[in-house]
């Protein structure tokens, strides 16, 4: 038994398929652009519009996994909170909130479809031609190990670079960041806040919303009926008001 | 310790990372698992002795010690329920997607200085984006599952996870402030010697904060009195009404598994991590530099140490669980929007204003100063960047400082 | 056989060697066309939302992998920080628009009592 498994092993370790060769980093970058790049199609082969909304959360959450080998932690992390966490979780009680079983999957005609599919073949094609046509994007990567980028994109959001001192700047060794776009940003993020709460607000309206016109219709006879025994038997004292 | 295998037993690179990896990940598969084993044993002995009870008794001897694992086998032998209406697959994936969240969120919780799944820099904020997706398992059971109850339990838990984020978040924002760096190794390591390092008495807003972040952690891992998602006297059982068998005990692995990390994250942001009230190790003169037994016997002892504070976060949880009647839903929400953000929001700026008026915290005698790395950031009058000061807490590993060393090499 | 050696020759030769920028490319652009398309053929206006996220997030996969020094080949300088600031700034506005559009989505469900953006022609003359 024994020497079986170390033969075994032996083999394993000595075998001609190369597992020492394979490359891990493009491996889990195979792995993850695989679950991204499957699950976005299934996002738009999807009919289910609760499934679409899985299938993009995979998709999103895989795109982060490439961030992370990518050397962007900090974004990926990003991704995983407000993309992931915070956008689709809100998308998702959209769905909810809107989800009857008629609109829970609407098709769309074949025409479109095709349509659809066509230009998107086309579009793809011209990506990736463009894509692989530059030489020095096909260069395999060097492998430069940065460092992590959370502390300088922090730096460089309150107005300071300190990644890359003195590129072009003889007179000060620190390049403009990016506190203006990043007031921008958090205005236009508190625009939109107020702006969401106002169109999402309850209000009165004088013409009656559809699905308020179906619930105020008249009850079932049946319904009137157990009302009226109801009432009936509330007045002649009965302890079981309604109960038969 | 992949070196160790690649050093010690002469095995091939690749081979030594993956059995490294795998060894990882089976240990922290174990916390959880383990962990929610003895926790759901405790938070039976603990409702019993509030509610004036014994709790079990009789399950493999004299504290029914093995209860959970009775338990276990029950679950592993009851019949997988679906109900006709549910979409069978998202019903089917929901429990893992919402243990997968839970799981992946332990990678990189550090549990001693060097025993940690994948040290991160951006560690803490990892924890709580990967904490966040377990809503998804959750919101998915109660849609597929096709049940009015599920669904409000569902829809409940969305409006109130997403909530609670905002002011778990800002908690969160205040240590790694005061430590400079977002990778939870840094951030205990910041705390370390004696409690009045720790960042929870660093200064009074640190302290309000802790509570703050004690609230948000309750609710986000839907604790009573926060478990509005499976409220048992309105809703059955809200999201996991139709669960059962192996499937519901992913929930409560999940469930478990949350609570012992957000109690972890709690004893590492504000309770100084492996670093204890007494710095037991170091006043028995075991340090870093005095051997390999030295070396090891200081990471249990942190080991023990954090693993016992997450553990006294878990039972509090318990306590207050058993203690507290549970809000409604409004109330729940008001909690979250109009007490706890707001007073978040004033504590980050308080905590703010603290570390620039007495960066020593409350007792700078004792206290090691938390804010020097970000003194070499800032540009000089001159233009020049200034970097006093900014290598010199010696945990060259962080960083904060090897991105100020960078800046003070250019500077000069 | 000879199908399983013709998927399994390239795959292996895809993780043996380092990646390059344009792997990412060509998963950025896989994804914006997914996006297109998902954004062209759903009538759901959820299923729209969706499609939008996905273009985002194709485009985000390109300035990461622009922005980083890792996957630059030798002698080529990557974008730096303004890479991941850009990637950074598209997830913030990808949130800000979407809780937007599902407020619109949300008051014409309330008026229209359906998501299918074709019904949506009040307008038309």
């Amino acid at each position: 038994m024994m020497p079986g498994i170390a033969t075994f092993a032996d083999a394993v370790l000595a075998a001609p398929l190369p597992l020492a060769a394979i490359n891990w980093h493009s491996f889990f970058f195979v792995l993850f652009a695989a679950l991204a790049c499957g699950f976005a199609v299934a996002v738009v082969a999807a009919e289910n519009v609760v499934r679409m909304a899985l299938y993009l959360v995979l998709s999103l959450g895989a795109t982060a996994g490439l961030f992370f080998l990518a050397g962007a932690e900090f974004v990926g992390a990003m991704q995983l909170m407000i993309y992931v966490g915070g956008t689709l979780v809100l998308l998702v009680f959209g769905v909810m909130l809107t989800a009857q079983a008629p609109f829970v999957s609407i098709k769309g005609s074949g025409r479109d479809k095709v349509v659809a599919g066509v230009v998107g073949a086309v579009l793809l094609a011209v990506l990736l031609q463009a894509a692989l046509s530059v030489k020095a994007w096909r260069a395999p990567a060097a492998g430069v190990v940065a460092d992590p980028a959370a502390t300088p994109i922090g730096m460089a959001l309150v107005g300071v670079r300190v990644d890359e001192p003195g590129v072009g700047a003889p007179a000060r060794n620190v390049r403009p960041g990016y506190l203006l776009p990043f007031e921008i940003v958090s205005i236009h993020l508190l625009v939109v806040l107020v702006g969401a709460a106002y169109l999402a607000r309850a209000k009165r309206r004088k013409i009656p919303r559809a699905i308020d016109v179906a619930a105020s219709a008249e009850p079932p006879a049946s319904v009137a009926e157990h009302a009226a025994i109801g009432r009936d038997r509330q007045r002649s004292g009965s302890v079981l008001a309604g109960g038969r | 310790m992949a070196d160790f295998l690649i050093n010690t037993l002469g095995l091939p690179a690749w081979l030594a990372w993956t059995v490294a990896a795998v060894v990882a990940a089976v240990l922290i598969l174990h916390v959880i698992a383990g962990g929610a084993l003895v926790f759901i044993w405790a938070e039976r002995k603990i409702a019993g002795r509030i509610q004036d009870r014994l709790g079990p008794t009789r399950t493999g001897g004299k504290f029914g010690w093995l209860q959970s694992l009775a338990d276990g086998i029950k679950l592993l032998a009851k019949e997988d329920l679906m109900p006709d209406g549910a979409d069978g697959m998202l019903f089917r994936i929901a429990p893992y997607v919402s243990f997968c969240a839970s799981f992946c969120a332990f990678i990189c919780l550090p549990f001693a200085f060097d025993v940690v799944g994948q040290r991160l820099n951006v560690g803490v904020f990892f924890v709580i984006a990967v904490l966040g997706l377990e809503v998804f398992g959750v919101i998915l059971a109660g849609y597929a599952s096709a049940s009015k109850w599920s669904l409000f339990g569902a829809m409940r838990e969305a409006a109130q996870v997403v909530s609670y984020e905002v002011p778990l978040g800002m908690c969160v924002v205040v240590p790694v402030m005061l430590a400079g760096s977002m990778d939870l190794v840094t951030i205990a390591e910041k705390q370390a010697g004696w409690f009045t390092n720790w960042f929870l008495f660093h200064d009074p807003f640190t302290f309000v904060v802790f509570w703050i972040y004690v609230t948000c952690a309750v609710a986000s891992v839907n604790r009573a009195p926060f478990d509005l998602a499976e409220a048992e006297s309105e809703l059955v059982a809200g999201f996991h009404t139709e669960y059962s068998g192996l499937r519901w005990s992913f929930f409560f692995m999940a469930e478990y598994g949350s609570m012992f990390l957000v109690s972890a994250l709690a004893a590492l942001l504000f309770m100084g991590g492996w670093n204890g009230p007494i710095p037991v190790a170091t006043l028995l003169g075991l340090s870093e530099g005095t051997g390999d037994t030295a070396h090891y016997l200081v990471r249990l002892v942190g080991l023990a140490n954090l693993i016992g504070k997450a553990t006294l976060g878990v039972l509090m949880m318990m306590w207050i669980r058993w203690t507290l009647p549970r809000l409604r839903i409004d109330q729940v929400m008001t909690t979250c929007l109009k007490y706890c953000t707001p007073l978040a929001a004033a504590m980050f700026l308080g905590a703010m204003l603290w570390q620039i008026a007495l960066p020593g915290g409350l007792v700078p005698v004792l206290h090691r100063p938390a804010a020097e790395i970000r003194e070499g950031w800032l540009p000089g009058p001159g233009g020049e960047v200034r970097a006093r000061d900014a290598v010199s807490t010696g945990d060259a590993v962080s960083t904060g400082d090897a991105v100020a060393a960078k800046v003070a090499q250019v500077g000069s | 056989m000879t199908l399983g050696l013709a998927v399994a020759t390239p795959v292996f030769g895809l993780i043996t060697q380092p990646v390059s920028v344009a792997h990412y490319l060509v998963v950025g652009a896989i994804m914006f066309v997914c996006g297109i398309v998902c954004m062209a053929m759903k009538r759901n206006a959820l299923g729209v939302l969706m499609g939008i996220e996905l273009v985002l997030n194709g485009a985000n996969v390109n300035f990461v992998a622009f922005a980083s020094p890792y996957l630059q080949g030798e002698g080529s300088r990557s974008l730096g920080l303004d890479g991941q600031v850009i990637a950074l700034f598209v997830i913030l506005l990808a949130a800000a628009e979407a809780a937007v559009a599902l407020a619109i989505t949300l008051n014409f469900y309330n008026n229209h009592a359906t998501v299918d953006v074709d019904r949506a022609d009040d307008l038309k003359g």
